[in-house]
């Protein structure tokens, strides 16, 4: 039987998992066969306890609405979150995620979206003045945490999480990726050793329009979770990769920061090598230090974080878990493997893999989505 | 002599056809169309038999190989000659992390650059010498807990940084050689820096020939010197971590 409320007493997780990540800089949408043949390369690093994708650019028709995907355990929990909505939001639209079942992923829980819009009237206006993304976060930890047998697993807008327990070029046919478009993609196979792979746990983990797919451990996690929850995040998920969703939500959202500075928070210098710096940037990066000590995160990783802007593909400092990247006109390629690049663009124009500790950033042009029905086809 | 169309092939069954066929008594493969297949030529024996790579091989290429040699006319991803003790791995392109790791003998030649955690805890006994030599540039962590063999970086193209951090860190055998002068006073403390001597130019000058050959480069600009080398200054450079050095 199926249980989304993830009730294991397990503290975190460890995995050795696979990433890809296609972005196109002038936002022209694409749909999820590039991406989905470029992770199916890296099968033999998951195990088919996980695998997902995160899309930018899928829901232009409804892109000033909050689309959340919702997975339920039966029907109560859905009529009782939807109750949830009812109260809070103007629903749009809502409908089941269109599914294909194969003899791959027949065994699934409840998967529906809705499109929505915070009411201005609120019950929880009574009590404070959340702004509407503040109101969706909260809401987003409410379910996850306090809803038996539910869990958002996408609330950011015109985006998607589409993810699950199977290799991920299952989970592509099983949401049918090859109908959905979108300028980023973002993938995931998992190799789950700590945590049982459940729906839940697959990655994306996703808040609001920012999105994770990550290979490796989170060793501070504890310390991490806990500077959180200061800030009212509730962890409900017990897998490390959580932390790092939230952690950005925090700095970037909240605190402000520019997105480059946010990943020298996460993969913060070495004090001998803020030693080194200029005295303006040692000022900087030592109060970053100092401040955010309790974000910084420890132990291997390999992250790819997508945001409405662009993409970025992020090592541990001592660059413990493989990323590659490589180049091809307007698009650009993250993997954990050269040849899952290859697999999908036989000659790039260039191939490189970042530093460790030190981010890869591809930002998108400002240019309208155009939408481009055929696959990408690069020579 | 054989070819292999190894596309969309899955590394099980194209290593089984590798092996089923040195079993055989091929000695020359050619293999087509590799993208990613792990695991190619591990553990294979036989000094006169040669795998030619077109396509970016998988992880852990020629790992614990023991004679036969490996080219690759692309570039390579991790794990390259892990624990391999003879024979050569030829790359025409750059390599990622981890190459040579443990390495007990034979040869690694790199003409690109190469990525982090290269030669590290390479060794060497007697005439068993493991050599890697890299033409470009490397990551950090460079020959660290190296205990034998020896390594070669040409920063051939030019570039600023030779090596990244932790160069030689725990570095107890071996000699590591450069053929640019860098200022080692940033790495690490348990190595000395010094001119390459005679001795070490006639050591290095078969290995260079043969590097150069391979890659089309002028032999006579790698062999100028002068070259400079890298050696532990103890065996034990923690002898004394535990215990107080009077000891």
């Amino acid at each position: 039987m199926l249980r989304l409320k993830n009730n294991f007493s397990i503290e975190h997780d460890i995995a050795g998992c696979g990433l890809c990540g296609i972005i196109n800089i002038r936002k022209i949408r694409t749909n999820g066969e590039d991406i989905k043949k470029a992770i199916a390369l890296e099968h033999d690093r998951g195990n088919g306890l996980g695998g997902g994708f995160a899309v930018y650019g899928c829901y232009p028709e409804y892109a000033d609405l909050y689309a959340f995907h919702v997975m339920y355990d039966d029907l109560a929990a859905k009529h009782d979150t939807e109750e949830y909505f009812k109260n809070n939001f103007i629903i749009e639209k809502q409908e089941s995620i269109p599914v294909f079942k194969t003899s791959k992923i027949n065994d699934h829980p409840i998967l529906h979206r809705y499109f929505l819009k915070p009411k201005s009237d609120r019950e929880d206006r009574l009590l404070h003045d959340l702004g509407d993304d503040d109101f969706v976060v909260s809401s987003v930890m409410l379910i996850n945490s306090e809803y038996d047998g539910a869990y958002v697993f996408s609330s950011g807008k015109n985006m998607g999480a589409f993810k699950g327990v199977g290799y991920p070029e299952d989970i592509a046919d099983f949401y049918m990726l090859d109908n959905v478009e979108g300028y980023m993609w973002t993938a995931h196979n998992r190799f789950p050793t700590n945590t049982p792979g459940w729906w839940g746990g697959a990655h994306p983990f996703t808040l609001l329009d920012w999105s994770i797919v990550h290979n490796g451990e989170i060793s501070s996690y504890g310390i991490n979770k806990r500077y959180l929850e200061m800030f009212k995040y509730n962890l409900a998920l017990k897998t490390d990769t959580e932390v790092i969703a939230y952690i950005l939500d925090l700095l970037i959202r909240k605190h402000g920061l520019p997105v480059e500075l946010a990943m020298n928070v996460l993969a913060a210098p070495f004090y001998q090598t803020i030693e080194k710096m200029e005295p303006k940037q040692k000022e900087l990066y030592t109060a970053l230090r100092q401040i955010y000590g309790s974000a910084l995160l420890n132990g291997p990783f390999a992250i790819i974080f997508g945001y409405p802007d662009g993409m970025i593909a992020l090592n541990d400092r001592i660059k413990l878990r493989p990323l590659v990247a490589g180049t091809k006109g307007d698009f650009t390629y993250i993997a954990s493997e050269e040849s899952s690049i290859r697999e999908i663009c036989s000659s790039p124009d260039i191939v490189w893999s970042p530093k460790a500790g030190e981010p890869i950033i591809i930002k998108t042009i400002n240019t309208e989505n155009i939408s481009q029905k055929q696959r990408l086809i690069i020579s | 002599m054989i070819t292999i169309d190894a596309k969309d092939m899955h590394y099980k069954e194209l290593n089984k056809i590798i092996r089923e066929n040195i079993a055989s008594g091929i000695k020359n493969f050619f293999l087509e169309n590799v993208n990613g297949q792990y695991y190619i030529g591990d553990g294979i024996k036989g000094d006169d038999i040669t795998i030619t790579v077109n396509g970016v091989p998988g992880n852990d290429l020629g790992v614990f190989m023991d004679g036969p040699s490996i080219i690759v006319n692309n570039n390579v991803q991790d794990n390259v000659g892990n624990t391999m003790n003879a024979g050569k791995i030829t790359i025409k392109g750059d390599a990622g992390d981890v190459v040579g790791y443990g390495m007990r003998g034979g040869r690694i030649y790199i003409r690109g650059n190469a990525g982090y955690r290269i030669g590290i805890h390479m060794k060497g006994y007697n005439t068993q010498i493991p050599v890697i030599i890299i033409g470009g540039k490397v990551g950090s962590f460079f020959g660290e807990y190296m205990a034998g063999g020896v390594m070669v970086l040409l920063g051939l193209n030019n570039s600023e940084e030779l090596a990244g951090e932790y160069f030689g860190v725990g570095m107890h055998g071996g000699t590591i050689y450069l053929k640019k002068k860098i200022d080692f006073s940033k790495y690490s403390k348990e190595v000395e820096f010094l001119e390459a001597n005679d001795e070490d130019m006639i050591f290095l000058k078969k290995y260079l020939i043969e590097y150069a050959n391979d890659f089309n480069l002028q032999a006579e600009d790698l062999i100028n010197g002068p070259f400079y080398k890298i050696v532990p200054s103890s065996a034990r450079p923690y002898a004394h971590l535990y215990t107080s050095s009077a000891l």
